[in-house]
């Protein structure tokens, strides 16, 4: 039977074919590029014109970049050793980083201390954004305000202990009273803290060294892409526990609450920012006498937070209009007082839905901060606009500064966008 | 209605308070700083260097003051304005004095109530075109796009130079002179306009710097000078005098080399007299003997402030012009130290 078989048949096969590679056209490149460039031929002429599209822009932009002077005193230097060709005058940021950084004012033996506070910031912050850190990493959290304002402006360490001081005695009342009635604890607090800041204002002035350990900086001498991160990361972080209140005043059913948020909020809203920057700079000076005016960094700060802080209360608001109305009742069914059910509750879902809302405010917030310049303080872009391009060297150096200026940034920006797409991950507990 | 009431209100708050306050030399001196107002920027009249020192035409006469009034010219806080805090900043008293490139105008010295004490730079109005153009005077620029500072005299002077002249524009509003230049040399706009000395300094940073034409025109008079709040004469008499000081000096060839020299005594009388050797000048005013000595010692005179800010050696290369001595045709006269 076999051997009949054998003989039936032209040929047999008696050994395994090897494995051969797919065809070239089903695998690697080659499949990638048939499949996501030159699928069609209306495919393949937008990839074509995409591709030219792109060696356009880069034959213009690499030759800039990677023929950039680093060295230069001044831009009739840079074109001398350009002599013709395209590239950039990379020298203004070599001569003039710190400017840029910190501003043409702060004295340069200090730059360690607001660096220095830049790195307790990134721990700082670090449990608030992470909170599968260990919490007792807070306690940098609740000390830095403190510690960052004694670096970077200097003066008598007092100072900021007695403001700490004031904040923790605040803290105890409102701790103690605040359990059985909260607008003794919240109101008795806010005295206590006012005292011991009173008190403890004279004792600094009394005991005020002739010369600190830090030297004092004023705020004037603040700039540079210093100030932005200041301005921006103050004032989100005061904004949204402002916003939160805002928004939970807004559906209170107490109407002289409600109509003092809903009058806050629209007000602000519908005030451009640059005006309110130009009230605190220009209009506030008037009410005060010469020489005693409030800070104009505190000032900046109290608007650009107002402002923003109405921004994020309608933001919320929408979270807790999301919220189905069960949610409310469930609270209420299970017996629990208003602050609780708004803390246990409402907000940890409101603020989950308002994450992306925030965040675009937060990011809108920080590149707003570069509008101070309008009002002569000088942070990123008041020091390009103003010193830095008004020098007789540097004078026409454009690109190459407010490159930079958009390369620091996008880097803070883009990581602040990235931060909040992995709360959303990690926090969606739903299956949509 | 209710917010110029409101901003009146305010305003005259505002100048009440400044006058209920001491003496602006007193205050000074008390503060041991002289609060002077700059611009936040502009090539060769005031903008700090790589180590945050300021620098310039304007910045000179604050340092003459602050060594006038306080014998050092290094006590001066600089607060950089810009063109639309400037007023409010010197009205309120957060500044002394400002020396920012300002136009003396009538409503300025009379409405905003301010005294300008003199002129530093006599400026005026003019065009810069791109040479392929072909435009060869300002009266054919009819319907161009016109690059504008806001907030300034500039621009209302432009406006009245058009309508005499019954032609049409298009405003490019910007805000600062960098921002002109980029948007002038993008090509923005046809015109750029803005003080001849700006205009010179701004083409002195061009790559080509031969590819742009100033125009012959000059549309206005633009003096510009120092000034300080109205109502405090003493304080506008120092500010005045410095000023003066610088100009007197040029003409009477006091340098900052040779001042320390001519103080111990001259045959020149007027010499005499503005070092303090001579007469009490200083006292009168309320000032140390020695204060324009120090004054041009520090800064130098009128000319070499010029020189070495604006002057033709430097990149800005202004010529002296109406600037120069009145003995040299120009319009810098300064009257009689006695």
């Amino acid at each position: 039977m076999s051997d009949a078989h054998a003989h039936s048949v032209a040929f047999v096969r008696t050994e395994v074919i090897p494995q051969s590679p797919p065809p070239a056209q089903q695998t690697g490149v080659m499949k990638w590029l048939r499949d996501n460039l030159f699928s069609s031929w209306a495919n393949t002429l937008l990839t074509l014109v995409a591709a030219w599209l792109i060696y356009l822009i880069l034959s213009a932009i690499l030759p800039w970049i990677f023929n950039g002077v680093w060295n230069a005193d001044s831009l009739t230097q840079c074109r001398e050793i350009l002599a013709g060709r395209t590239g950039a005058c990379f020298a203004v940021l070599t001569e003039r980083w710190n400017q840029l950084l910190f501003g043409y004012s702060y004295p340069r033996d200090l730059y360690w201390r607001p660096v220095l506070a830049f790195a307790i910031m990134l721990v700082a912050i670090a449990p608030v954004l992470f909170f599968d850190l260990p919490r007792k990493l807070l306690i940098v959290t609740a000390l830095f305000p403190f510690i960052a304002f004694y670096l970077i402006w200097g003066g008598p360490i007092l100072t900021p202990i007695v403001a700490l001081l004031g904040c923790g005695a605040g803290y105890v009342v409102f701790n103690r009273y605040g359990k059985g009635n909260f607008a003794a604890g919240f109101f008795g607090g806010i005295a206590t803290a006012f005292v011991v800041w009173g008190v403890g204002g004279f004792v600094v002035d009394l005991v005020r060294p002739e010369t600190p350990w830090m030297t004092p900086v004023p705020s004037r001498d603040l700039g540079g892409f210093m100030l932005n991160m200041m301005l921006g990361v103050t004032c989100v972080s005061l904004s949204v526990p402002l916003g939160i209140v805002l928004a939970l005043g807004r559906q209170s059913d107490m109407p002289l609450i409600k109509g003092i948020c809903v009058v806050f909020i629209e007000f602000v809203r519908g005030v451009p920012l640059i005006t309110l920057l130009f009230v605190a700079s220009v209009m506030l000076a008037y009410f005060f006498p010469p020489d005693s005016t409030v800070d104009l960094f505190l000032r900046v700060v109290i608007m650009i937070t107002m402002f923003s802080s109405a921004y994020i209360a309608e933001v919320i608001r929408g979270g807790l209009a999301a919220l189905p109305k069960g949610q409310f009742e469930a609270a209420d069914s299970l017996g629990l007082d208003y602050p609780q059910a708004m803390r246990l509750i409402i907000l940890p879902q409101a603020l989950k839905i308002s994450i992306p809302g925030i965040v675009n405010v937060a990011v809108g917030l920080f590149k707003d901060t570069t509008l101070v310049s309008v009002i002569s303080m000088f942070d990123l872009i008041g020091m390009i606009r103003g010193p830095i391009l008004a020098s007789t060297e540097w004078n026409g150096v454009y690109w190459e500064l407010l490159g930079f200026a958009s390369l620091l940034f996008f880097v803070v920006c883009y990581g602040i966008s990235q931060y909040s797409q992995w709360l959303e991950r990690r926090l969606a507990t739903d299956h949509r | 209605m209710k917010k110029s009431i409101l901003f009146g209100a305010l305003a005259v708050a505002g100048f009440a308070a400044g006058g209920a306050a001491a003496s602006t030399l007193d205050d000074v001196k008390a503060r041991g700083k002289l609060n002077c107002g700059v611009t936040t920027g502009l090539v060769g009249f005031a903008a700090p260097d790589a180590n945050g020192e300021w620098n310039g035409f304007d910045v000179a006469v604050c340092r003459a003051v602050a060594a006038a009034v306080l014998g050092d010219p290094t006590a001066v806080e600089f607060v950089p304005t810009t063109g639309k805090t400037r007023f409010t900043a010197l009205a309120s008293g957060e500044i002394d004095m400002l020396a920012r490139n300002t136009t003396w105008t009538f409503s300025r010295d009379i409405d905003l109530k301010f005294d300008f004490t003199g002129v530093n730079y006599y400026d005026g109005q003019g065009f810069m075109v791109p040479k392929e153009l072909g435009v060869t005077s300002a009266k054919e620029l009819d319907g161009a796009t016109v690059c504008i500072q806001t907030g300034t005299t500039t621009e209302l002077n432009l406006a009245d130079f058009f309508r005499a002249n019954n032609m049409s524009y298009e405003p490019v509003p910007i805000e600062t002179n960098a921002e002109a230049q980029q948007q002038f040399l993008a090509g923005a706009c046809d015109v750029y306009t803005t003080d001849a000395s700006g205009l010179a300094a701004t083409r002195a940073t061009f790559e080509d710097p031969t590819a742009y034409v100033i125009m012959p025109e000059i549309i206005s008079k633009e003096p510009l000078g120092p000034l300080v709040r109205h109502g405090d004469s003493e304080w506008g008499d120092v500010v005045r005098w410095t000023l003066f000081a610088l100009v007197a000096a040029e003409e009477l060839g006091i340098t900052s080399a040779n001042a320390s020299e001519l103080a111990a005594g001259t045959n020149n009388p007027e010499v005499n007299r503005i070092l303090g050797t001579e007469g009490d000048l200083g006292a009168m005013m309320g000032l140390p003997a020695d204060w324009a000595l120090k004054a041009i010692q520090t800064q130098g005179n009128y000319g070499e402030i010029f020189a070495k800010n604006i002057g033709v050696d430097t990149p800005i290369g202004l010529a002296r012009g109406l600037n120069a001595q009145w003995t040299e045709g120009g319009l810098m006269y300064a009257p009689p130290f006695r």
